[in-house]
């Protein structure tokens, strides 16, 4: 079970709280958590990555155990402590503006 | 008894203003998406209590929304806008070549006719058609194809295709502008298109007559006369009785020709309203007085309109998309502010007041009169 913490809007877009709890199809990666996101919450598609191009959106971010993962390959094994639900995966806006 | 539904966009979310025909006493409902950039909201001439709804954010980009219960609750249909073929290029602010990217919907029209038909103008400008209620969505290439597409640029606001008249008598015909290149007219359902901007001179561009690179700012017409339209452009307030072959200029009295939006009389074609605005560096009115001004004469003359409008010390903009009219026995006319102001006038404009004072940002305004 993948823990996934959401920004507040796509909470609203999703009508969803704070975390949803995903199962992801083969290991767990930021493309198996987002295409496992996308399928149940099918109103996210494009939200967080660009729906034609599936590259991630330029002010999202993707944290866990207090590290910027978003440069990382949307295919590189998320860390244990996530694929194992004790430690959430934050979809993040990114700071920006004053 | 009749009423009216004011659609409202803002930079934070819609919101919807209703009222009997009086339009004394308003409901103010919303923020509907809080928190999102709505460009703009539009119900379906065939079916009221269809609206849609343009939904962006520079996070989390472009979703559409589509109510079917008159705006009480929503549901998030197709976003994705793929541009047909390979995009290409079009010119970046330097000159240099840019490639085409979807940025945002700036306006949605949905047909006379079908409520599941709706078209969208977009960043970077294109047309994109849905025939199933906003599912799915397909790009009528054919304008961006037509010819000149390589060489257009971005207004200041982005390069956006912002303006979508559909011809109520002539189904085939669809009249279109973008920011900054013009207008474009297709008559055959939009599958092919031609420039439409004779009569146009802009200072701002080389040759100041170009077949495209005007910072066309709005296009309006009225129902009963599809053949006249009217114009805000960049500077100047135009005209066209041909549908959009050729454009004279009815600026007359006005004390600046600069401005975003326009609109007309729901039951006078010749009425015509316009909100200058100082320059395109100053975005506010003239002398900090908020004045619409009103021709009864297709342009040229042109009244002040400032009863209830603040006259000093008003230093707001109104864009393109947020002055509408509703189709009372006695003319509405209603225009939001970027300082989160909706204005109407339940008597052709000779009397306004607030609606709602402290929205955040305006963006568009549509209005509804239902039975």
């Amino acid at each position: 079970m993948i823990r996934v913490v959401l920004p507040a809007h796509l909470r609203d877009l999703a009508n969803v709280g704070r975390e949803v709890t995903l199962e992801t199809a083969g290991p767990a990666t930021q493309r198996s958590v987002i295409d496992a996101l996308e399928a149940t919450y099918p109103m996210l598609k494009g939200t967080i990555r660009d729906p034609l191009t599936q590259k991630r959106r330029a002010f999202v971010r993707f944290f866990a155990c207090e590290e910027d993962l978003s440069h990382e390959s949307p295919d590189v094994p998320l860390p244990e402590e996530v694929s194992t639900g004790k430690e959430p995966f934050f979809v993040v806006g990114a700071m920006a503006g004053g | 008894m009749s009423g009216v539904r004011v659609l409202v966009g803002t930079r934070k979310g819609a919101f919807v203003l209703s009222a009997d025909g009086k339009r004394e006493s308003w409901d103010v409902a919303g923020p509907y998406f809080a928190g999102w950039e709505i460009y703009h909201l539009k119900a379906s001439p065939a079916e009221p209590n269809r609206i849609y709804a343009s939904q962006t954010s520079g996070w989390f980009g472009q979703v559409v929304q589509r109510s079917d219960d008159g705006g009480l609750s929503w549901q998030p249909v197709g976003n994705q806008f793929q541009y047909e073929g390979v995009p290409g290029t079009h010119q970046w602010y330097d000159g240099t070549p840019h490639p085409w990217e979807f940025a945002r919907v700036w306006h949605l029209e949905p047909s006379v006719t079908d409520p599941d038909t709706v078209y969208a103008g977009v960043e970077d400008a294109a047309l994109f058609r849905s025939q199933d209620g906003g599912e799915s969505w397909q790009e009528l290439a054919g304008l961006r194809g037509h010819g000149s597409g390589s060489s257009w640029q971005p207004g200041a606001g982005g390069m956006c295709l912002h303006t979508i008249i559909l011809d109520p008598i002539d189904a085939a015909r669809i009249t279109i502008a973008i920011s900054a290149a013009g207008v474009f007219r297709s008559d055959d359902a939009g599958e092919t298109w031609r420039p439409a901007n004779k009569g146009l001179r802009s200072g701002a561009i080389p040759d100041d007559d170009a077949e495209v690179g005007h910072c066309v700012h709005h296009i309006a017409m009225h129902r009963s006369r599809p053949g006249v339209l009217y114009m805000q452009k960049h500077w100047d307030v135009m005209r066209s009785d041909d549908g959009a072959e050729s454009w004279t200029e009815v600026s007359g009295n006005l004390p600046t020709d600069f401005g975003f939006a326009i609109d007309v009389h729901a039951h006078e074609p010749e009425t015509v309203y316009v909100v200058p605005i100082t320059s395109d560096s100053e975005h506010f009115p003239p002398e900090g007085k908020l004045r619409v001004y009103r021709s009864r004469s297709g342009g040229n003359e042109w009244e002040p309109l400032t009863k209830g409008l603040p006259q000093a010390n008003c230093y707001v903009n109104v864009y393109r998309d947020a002055m509408a009219v509703d189709s009372l026995e006695s003319c509405g006319v209603y225009f939001g502010t970027t300082g989160g102001q909706v204005y109407a006038s339940s008597d052709a404009g000779d009397n306004w007041a607030p609606i709602v004072r402290d929205l955040p940002s305006v963006l568009s305004v549509e209005v509804q009169t239902l039975p």
